[in-house]
């Protein structure tokens, strides 16, 4: 497939991540995460009570594929803060511990540390296409 | 019709990743290498990560193992510091 050719699917996810603030996208939903660095990712970002948007992209693998080639990060999850790629569960893991990730948010640091395996998440799922998106 | 036979791939070992990201960044050091022969966690130490991004540390070291990550090695935990964040 030529770069050049039409390509909705990227451009809808470049949309979004111009789009949302705060976007993860993600292996399953936060309440439902099929991953555990997915869902180690929601849980730090619901320990920052931070409001995000978040994409599943398992239902068709052409999501993963297109965002990783706009991206350049190989990996799920992706968090991107206003249309940039912060990181994946790694970095967003080390970024909570030095206090960046508050920074980047631009919310208040957590008290406590972000629960590494959280039994349950909170918050109920985004979608892009979340009627509450606007 | 018959299919020639996959090459076989061993399954990488925590040694490998180590020796592959010290010959791919000159002067680094893997201080910490575990795996199970799917996921992975390395440690890697290297001054030219100085004033680089967390991101591109992280790509330096995804660009070694490229095309085998979420494959080969299904998953790769990293953490990239300089000598001086490593103290």
């Amino acid at each position: 497939m030529s770069e050049t050719e039409a390509n909705p699917l990227r451009e809808a996810i470049a949309g979004a991540i111009a789009e949302k603030e705060v976007l993860l996208f993600m292996k399953g939903t936060p309440e439902a995460p099929m991953c555990g660095f997915s869902a180690r990712t929601v849980a730090t970002l619901e320990a920052h009570e931070a409001t995000f948007f978040s994409v599943d992209v398992l239902p068709d693998p052409r999501i993963r594929e297109e965002l990783s080639a706009i991206s350049n990060w190989p990996t799920i999850p992706q968090l991107f803060v206003k249309g940039e790629l912060v990181g994946g569960c790694d970095i967003i893991t080390e970024m909570a511990d030095t206090g960046e990730l508050a920074t980047v948010l631009g919310v208040k640091a957590p008290a406590q540390p972000a629960p590494k395996a959280p039994e349950t998440v909170q918050a109920p799922p985004l979608t892009i296409g979340d009627a509450t998106a606007e | 019709m018959s299919l020639d036979p996959l090459p076989v791939l061993n399954d990488p070992s925590p040694d490998e990743l180590r020796e592959r990201i010290e010959a791919a960044i000159p002067g680094s050091r893997v201080t910490e290498a575990d795996g199970d022969g799917h996921h992975f966690r390395v440690t890697v130490i290297s001054d030219s990560f100085e004033g680089v991004s967390r991101i591109n540390r992280h790509r330096t070291i995804n660009e070694i193992f490229e095309g085998e990550l979420g494959g080969r090695i299904h998953a790769l935990s990293i953490s990239c510091q300089t000598s001086e964040e490593a103290k």
